[in-house]
């Protein structure tokens, strides 16, 4: 059997659904440059107006925190109480704050 | 014994408790296989899915007909492209999985081996084939491994319209000619089977199934969601005046579901062998518009690598807009 071309490097592909919100990952895609990764997302993945704007990344750009790190790496945000509003008592004759 | 769990009990455990697996989480082994398996032949039949109705394309009786079989081919383009997606996330490459289907290693659907003779048979594809599918990937939108799960949620919002579209054919010709309702029947005739033969064998028959259902891959058995199936469209058939092939077919008042005939499982195994009306036809389709499409693709690549080389003389953008 015939093997395929050489493999298009992977896009993550990045829609913002609509003016005010931020781009949301959607999925990825293959493809050989930026400007056919752009128009192939388009094709893909807002087929049903659900984009205004899309982003394309190389997948190969994205570097992501590991699993397996997760508690030591977010470890320090889960014992800082005093950050969340509820910490602090202010008694209700205050009104809201 | 005591506090060390194995890496498998607290996969289990994970699971078991309605997380979703990503792709750099630790997986057993078997676990990473049967999804690649199973993703991979999900993309495989998304993909040979659109030959049987493209052959009808250009054939279409209305303009209206051929813009609505045009969308829905489109989609089953994307749901392919979604699937691998999601099994590239698992460490096979595209290469690899598109090189085991034109090799036929790869299994897909073998619905798709079945041959489309008239306009109705668009009608009971929509209907009955992409119904039998809605049911199986609404089950998926909960698989636990979370590209997967993804990629179902997107593939069940755009099915919708695939079955409804089918119906609809269906229901134009019921309430047709004579000639036009005789061949509505005749399309369900075929199609009513092979479709219900979808969900796969019965599950004393599945050794792989119990292993899929305690990993979460799986949430409902193939019996359960083939009982399902046929209860929802039984009545369905009434309603536009048809009747499902299958003498053996009553409502059950105890059960509260229909009682159906016998599976003919040997036309089921014989046409995933590989002995289908159309199993050569098909993998010859794919391999021929894979084909004739590698000028395309190195064009492409070569566009791209000029493309890289004069921006390379150019100053960098430099922020997203
Ligand atoms: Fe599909
Ligand atoms: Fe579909």
């Amino acid at each position: 059997m015939s093997t395929t071309t050489h493999q298009w490097p992977l896009w993550e592909v990045f829609v913002r659904s609509k003016n005010g919100l931020a781009h949301k990952h959607v999925g990825s895609l293959h493809a050989p440059d930026s400007e056919m990764a752009l128009k192939n997302a388009r094709d893909v993945y807002t087929r049903r107006s659900e984009g205004i704007s899309i982003w394309v990344v190389p997948s190969a750009a994205i570097t992501a925190s590991s699993p397996d790190e997760k508690d030591p790496l977010f470890a320090p945000s889960d014992d800082k109480v005093y950050r969340h509003p509820t910490f602090y008592d202010i008694p209700d004759e205050v009104g809201h704050m | 014994m005591g506090e060390t769990h194995s890496l498998e009990d607290r996969f289990q455990a994970f699971v078991e408790a309605e997380n979703k697996v990503e792709p750099k989480h630790w997986m057993p082994d078997g676990y990473r296989k049967t999804l690649v398996r199973q993703i991979s032949q999900h993309a495989h039949s998304e993909i040979v899915g659109m030959l049987p109705e493209a052959n009808w394309i250009t054939r279409a009786p209305s303009l209206r007909a051929k813009l609505i079989l045009l969308a829905k081919v489109q989609d089953e383009a994307g749901h392919g492209l979604y699937l691998y997606s999601a099994a590239e996330t698992l460490g096979t490459s595209r290469d690899q999985m598109i090189d085991d289907l034109h090799s036929g290693k790869a299994k897909y659907s073998s619905i798709f081996n079945y041959p489309t003779l008239t306009w109705a048979d668009m009608g009971a594809i929509g209907w009955l084939v992409d119904g039998a599918a809605i049911a199986n990937q609404v089950m998926l939108c909960r698989t636990s491994y979370g590209p997967y799960s993804r990629a179902m949620v997107r593939i069940c919002k755009e099915e919708s319209f695939h079955q409804r579209q089918g119906f609809e054919i269906m229901m134009h010709l019921a309430k047709g000619t004579p000639e036009q309702k005789a061949m509505a029947q005749d399309a369900l005739n075929r199609w009513w089977w092979p479709s219900i033969m979808m969900f796969g064998p019965s599950d004393d028959q599945s050794p792989n199934s119990a292993q899929s259902m305690k990993w979460r891959i799986k949430r409902k058995s193939n019996d359960e969601l083939r009982q399902e199936f046929i209860d929802k469209t039984v009545p369905q058939a009434e309603f536009i005046g048809l009747t499902i092939p299958d003498p053996d077919l009553r409502w059950n008042e105890e059960t509260g579901h229909y009682d159906f005939g016998t599976i003919n499982w040997t036309e089921f195994f014989d046409v995933i062998a590989g002995n289908g009306p159309c199993n050569a036809e098909r993998l010859a389709a794919r391999q021929k518009a894979h084909d004739e499409g590698a000028w395309v693709r190195e064009a492409a690549a070569a566009y791209a690598a000029k493309q890289a080389s004069r921006s390379a003389r150019r100053p960098a953008q430099t922020h997203a807009a």
